[in-house]
């Protein structure tokens, strides 16, 4: 079986979905001569040609609401939007109709859409490029937003993406696509929404994370274990619908909790999950939860994102501050 | 220097505002029953229409979007569709709705308050109202993409408004039809008003038409009080599109003799003269002096066929008013297909405290 990257296994997932579903139409700036200015469209246009795999005109709005409009009409379209902090001018559509349409409708019509989008920084690229704003889509009810951390957690999650009956916007950590390879069975076999994954089980600390930053959870795990710290990471995987009770079983175990995020911290995903456990798990906790979180700033330019992204050193920090005293 | 491009709008009408033909009349317009079937759906439109604001008014209906002065415009445009074609209206086009079948009790539902107004029974593919200024024509971009895509001979049909035409939305769903050469017509109802701002200040194009020009898509203006000319106008457009020939602007110039909504007071903004300028040259009039020199309409039908169409309305406003509310429940409804499980915890929050909030009506 081959090893594959991050971006080389959403491109299996879209090749085996427009192989498998005639209504699949993976659409976007680039996506077809050019495979996507990441490359995570490759090979689709020749395989499957232009009506499949269409290269758009410039306007990301358009792309959105021309989803919806396909989507009513029972086609399943995969969109690329080039960098999320393009996401903006598409969402007048997400949050108006995409999101919405199966609800107004009474279920008469509905959006079955996948939108694409690189997610976070860390690859020394222009303003804009860095973004991380799941929050802003979490908090619109009838879209999930989904964050694999991994080659086959990505394959996975974004078959079960494309084949849900409702719109997901599918957040691609770019710090990650490459950085590791994985086998990756090309099986069609879908991972599970709606659900966490805990990617190593501790008895200490619970860390929350999704997307790039896992793999920097997952590294002060390992330096927590050499002190003597046993850490339980959860990928969150699923951002919205938040699945609270893996993260509830397991704070109740370690009894104390730390959330990981690249997004800055005011309004971030971290606070929902932190009000959760206040909600139905403080009796549970040992300590006061930890946020470890981007700043409340414009990401900034590259020389200083590294400052920007939480360290490896911060979680460990924050991890060992939930044991103190 | 040369000249590298160049465009024309024509303006087309058949009828003049008393009902004179002014050239060789289409093919449809000599049969006497299919205009009267026009005539009647503009005046049923009209007669729902005066009782939509006469609800609201009364507070039987939320805020409404009258269609007075557009009639002829609406029912020219849905005379020229075929069923399985996809309609993406804006939220003033019930002539068109009523001709594909939307029953007058859902359209009152959707303006008293209740989603249930936007699940055609018939036709269920096309889009339902729409709000947000503009955005319906990337639907109906989309749609034709899938009609093409799937090489069904459909067409889709997207309304807009003068003002819409100022949206950046409009023109990436002109480029994007243009450049992929769907099959869809855009509609403009050009009534001279976006809410308070007249057409004058919306824009210096002279005409609307042409602002699919710079999208590679021809233009043409058509008198939208002329139901005969719309729909002339619009089946060549939907013939062309359905053949592979492409998009087409139709801008309908009519008025908007109404309030913009029930909310709204025109008198604020535009001068009475202006509108009664407009009322002689509504839509109704032409189309019912030219049955009259048929000789197949005359006052005594006509009465006749409005006390039909009351007693139609009547009793779809009676089957609305009698409608019981949904159940708290629905407002969770058919927000995902799979709902996740914080649904059914605050529904059961929500049943639970249904009625403690202000009275609802």
């Amino acid at each position: 079986m081959p090893k594959v990257t991050m971006v080389e296994a959403i491109a299996m997932a879209q090749a085996w979905e427009l192989a498998h579903d005639p209504s699949v139409v993976v659409l976007g700036e680039d996506v077809g001569k050019s495979g996507g200015v990441f490359r995570a469209t490759s090979g689709l246009f020749e395989r499957f040609g232009a009506d499949r795999v269409q290269d758009t005109p410039l306007a990301e709005n358009m792309i959105a609401g021309m989803c919806v409009g396909m989507a009513a009409q029972g086609m399943r379209p995969v969109a690329e939007i080039q960098f999320m902090g393009f996401l903006y001018p598409a969402i007048d559509q997400i949050v108006n109709h995409m999101s919405r349409l199966r609800h107004r409708t009474r279920g008469r019509l509905s959006c079955p859409v996948v939108i694409r989008t690189p997610h976070g920084g860390g690859i020394h690229a222009p303003e804009h490029h860095s973004e991380s704003v799941e929050s802003m889509i979490a908090h619109v009810p009838g879209i999930r937003v989904v964050c694999p951390s991994s080659p086959a957690r990505a394959y996975g999650l974004l078959l079960a993406s494309i084949r849900d009956p409702d719109p997901v916007l599918f957040l691609e950590p770019t710090r990650i696509y490459r950085l590791a390879k994985q086998e990756v069975p090309d099986d069609g076999v879908a991972a599970p929404l709606d659900v966490c994954y805990i990617l190593r089980e501790g008895e200490d600390v619970t860390i929350v994370t999704w997307g790039a930053i896992t793999t920097d959870v997952l590294q002060a795990a390992e330096q927590l274990a050499a002190q003597g710290i046993s850490a339980e990471v959860i990928d969150l995987a699923t951002v919205s619908p938040i699945d609270s009770e893996t993260i509830l079983d397991s704070v109740a175990k370690t009894g104390r909790l730390v959330i990981v995020h690249e997004a800055a911290r005011n309004c971030g995903v971290g606070a929902e999950i932190a009000a959760i456990v206040a909600e139905h798990g403080l009796y549970d906790l040992l300590a006061p939860i930890q946020r470890v979180t981007g700043f409340d700033t414009v990401v900034p330019l590259y020389r200083l994102e590294n400052d920007y992204i939480p360290s490896v050193t911060r979680i460990v920090d924050a991890a060992k501050a939930t044991l103190a005293g | 220097m040369r000249t590298v491009a160049e465009f024309r709008i024509e303006y087309l009408r058949q009828l003049s505002p008393q009902g004179r033909p002014l050239d060789e009349l289409p093919a449809f317009a000599a049969d006497n029953e299919e205009l009267l079937k026009m005539f009647a759906a503009m005046l049923r439109a009209r007669t729902f229409d005066a009782k939509a604001v006469n609800l609201q008014r009364t507070g039987k209906l939320g805020t409404y979007a009258p269609c007075l002065g557009q009639e002829a415009a609406h029912v020219g445009v849905g005379a020229a569709m075929r069923p399985e074609d996809c309609l993406a209206i804006v939220y003033r086009e019930i002539g068109t709705l009523f001709w594909r079948g939307v029953s007058m009790t859902e359209v009152l539902l959707y303006w008293g308050g209740d989603e249930r107004g936007n699940d055609f029974a018939v036709p269920r593919h096309d889009f339902p109202w729409c709000v947000p200024i503009a955005t319906q024509t990337l639907h109906a971009a989309g749609a034709a993409m899938a009609f093409k895509i799937r090489k069904e001979p459909r067409c889709a049909v997207a309304y807009i408004g003068d003002g819409g035409t100022s949206e950046g939305t409009f023109y990436e769903a002109m480029n994007l039809a243009g450049a992929r050469q769907l099959p869809i017509v855009f509609v403009v109802v050009n009534n001279k008003w976006a809410i308070s701002v007249p057409i004058e200040e919306q824009t210096a194009a002279e005409t609307l038409a042409q602002k699919g020009i710079a999208a590679g898509i021809p233009g043409v203006q058509v008198d939208g009080n002329d139901v005969i000319a719309v729909r002339d106008c619009m089946s060549r457009a939907l013939e062309k599109a359905r053949n592979g020939g492409g998009p087409t602007v139709v801008e309908a110039i009519s008025y908007r003799l109404s309030d913009h909504t029930t909310a709204d007071d025109a008198s604020r903004y535009r001068n009475e003269a202006e509108v009664a300028e407009a009322w002689k040259v509504e839509p109704m009039i032409r189309l019912r002096k030219l049955l009259e020199s048929r000789g197949v309409l005359d006052e005594a039908r006509e009465q006749a066929m409005k006390a039909e169409f009351t007693r139609e309305v009547d009793a779809a406003v009676q089957e609305y008013l009698s409608t019981p509310r949904q159940a708290t429940d629905a407002m969770f409804d058919h927000l995902y297909a799979n709902p996740p499980p914080y649904v059914e915890a605050q529904k059961e929050l929500a049943r639970r405290y249904a009625g403690t909030g202000r009275p609802s009506h």
